[in-house]
């Protein structure tokens, strides 16, 4: 082995094995020391918000089911927002990658108005003020379609980027090989602007968990909507809000998992 | 091969200043010169990357002529096509496709652009394959493969469309120095196949090896052009004398 015989001609002041080894042990330390500090401060912020007294336990239990059933409504929202979204990010980065002034000034506008707004306001508006034009859209329907819009637009963004970041000569060897523009955008460009863009997508999805909590001022029936309905009926809030932030939370970290995984998965693949 | 008069400008910026240049078929012509003389910018307007500002370009008796004010139009779009397919590019950077294996690399133009049957070019990418030593990696991904390999899958793509004429960009200066050699050799057995090729080089080893032709490009022009030995061991003008002699000490 080659290792073996280095160590052999040049001896040194330690053997490799025992420096791996270390390497190994500190790596562990390190893993140990920060899962016991995570856990730390769980404890301690739930040991802490307990020794407020403000927290019912028997309360918790209570009403804890009720809002957890709002976790499919959440999901619900979450998926079918951000599968609009990539089909308007979609068009709205081929709009703002197009020579043609009028489907890019299109895209351009509509990334405009949508990032220039607030998103509450937005979902407010196609709720309340869409019907005033003879659109009346049901709650889920509206914030999904509030939800989508306003994420397109972000997206929109992260999709140009990304088939910007296709190198330049990937196209140029396509051409020369004599395909036409519309196969080296198909079989050459979007596939690799996907790859790109993918952990990006992860990312929004994960801001979309948080930012659906914003439809529960439509009535959508989903967590924020039910620990908002508990908390005012038996005025304890504190618990109610609590359920919630940690649905979210434990959802986020679900989603970053596998986000991570998959992420490792196409940084393996073939770049 | 021709090219009549071709001039090229980037913005104000005189590139190509009316470059005749005539390749016979089966005949390897080597380009040298300074970098900034304007050689890339000639192979890349041979096959209309660069679209030339003036002048034509003719391919297998296809001539297309320089056309900047229309050339978003469909006829020249479909012309300039045509070119491509007969005349085949190697670039300095090899831009294999990363998200598909060599031989998908080698058969996503002649069953998309050809319209091959799959079949016929799976046949045909191995036996490039074979002919470039690297029948073994067909199914790798190019991020597997060492730089050397890479270009020479390259090659092996571009022979897979059977263009006229290959035109290769510096097609070692990305190559680490042990590398150089495997992609020359392979280029050198095509020369000698009677595959006609321009190179636009710094390999003057391989120049002088390989090349029925040498040309001598400066300040977009072609200044002198001849047999390798004549060019490069006996050459007619100072200014090619001043590159060599710079070239060979550095």
């Amino acid at each position: 082995m080659a290792v073996g015989e280095l160590s052999e001609k040049r001896p040194t002041r330690y053997e490799i094995e025992d420096v791996e080894a270390a390497d190994r042990r500190s790596r562990w330390r390190f893993r140990i020391l920060f899962a016991v500090v995570w856990l730390g401060l769980i404890i301690g912020l739930a040991v802490g918000l307990a020794l407020t007294g403000r927290i019912d336990p028997a309360f918790i239990l209570e009403v804890g089911p009720f809002i957890l059933d709002g976790t499919p409504t959440t999901l619900l929202i979450c998926f079918s927002s951000i599968l609009l979204a990539c089909v308007l990010a979609t068009l709205g980065a081929l709009g703002r990658l197009s020579g043609n002034p009028v489907l890019n000034a299109i895209a351009s506008f509509y990334v405009s108005l949508l990032r220039g707004t607030p998103l509450v306001v937005q979902i407010l508006f196609w709720y309340l003020a869409l019907p005033q034009f003879g659109v009346v859209l049901d709650a889920l329907p509206a914030g999904i379609g509030a939800l989508a819009f306003n994420y397109g637009a972000y997206m929109t963004e992260i999709f140009r980027a990304g088939v910007e970041a296709v190198p330049r000569g990937q196209q140029e060897a396509a051409r020369a090989l004599g395909m036409r523009e519309s196969e080296v955008m198909r079989r050459i460009v979007f596939p690799q602007a996907l790859r790109i863009v993918t952990p990006a997508i992860g990312n929004e999805f994960i801001a979309m968990i948080k930012d659906s909590a914003l439809v529960y001022l439509l009535g959508v029936r989903e967590v924020l909507w039910r620990a908002d309905v508990m908390g005012t009926r038996f005025f304890r809030s504190t618990e109610t809000l609590l359920i919630a932030a940690v649905v979210y939370w434990i959802l986020t970290i679900v989603l970053s998992f596998f986000q991570e995984r998959l992420e490792r998965r196409m940084a393996r693949g073939d770049r | 091969m021709r090219t009549s008069g071709i001039e090229k400008y980037f913005g104000r910026n005189h590139v190509l200043r009316g470059i005749d240049l005539e390749v016979r078929r089966r005949e390897a012509v080597m380009v040298i010169g300074r970098s900034g003389s304007g050689k890339t910018t000639l192979l890349r307007c041979i096959n209309f990357l660069e679209e030339p500002t003036s002048g034509w370009v003719e391919v297998d008796g296809l001539r297309v002529e320089a056309d900047p004010l229309h050339a978003r139009s469909r006829r020249h779009r479909e012309q300039i096509r045509q070119i491509r397919l007969r005349a085949g590019m190697l670039f300095q950077e090899f831009n294999l496709f990363p998200h598909m294996s060599v031989v998908q690399n080698l058969i996503e133009a002649p069953t998309r652009v050809r319209g091959l049957p799959r079949d016929a070019a799976l046949e045909l990418a191995e036996r490039y394959l074979e002919k470039v030593g690297l029948l073994d990696k067909r199914n790798e991904y190019p991020a597997r493969l060492s730089g050397g390999q890479k270009q020479r899958a390259a090659i092996a793509r571009a022979l897979c469309m059977e263009p006229k004429v290959l035109l290769f960009d510096e097609p070692t200066s990305a190559l680490d120095p042990e590398l150089i050699g495997e992609v020359l050799n392979v280029m050198e057995d095509l020369a000698h196949e009677g595959v006609t090729m321009i190179v636009v080089t710094h390999e003057m080893h391989f120049a002088r090896e390989a090349a029925d032709r040498v040309v001598f490009m400066e300040d977009g022009v072609i200044l002198e052009q001849g047999p390798p030995e004549q060019v490069l061991n006996d050459p007619h003008r100072e200014e090619t004398r001043n590159f060599l002699r710079r070239f060979l000490q550095t």
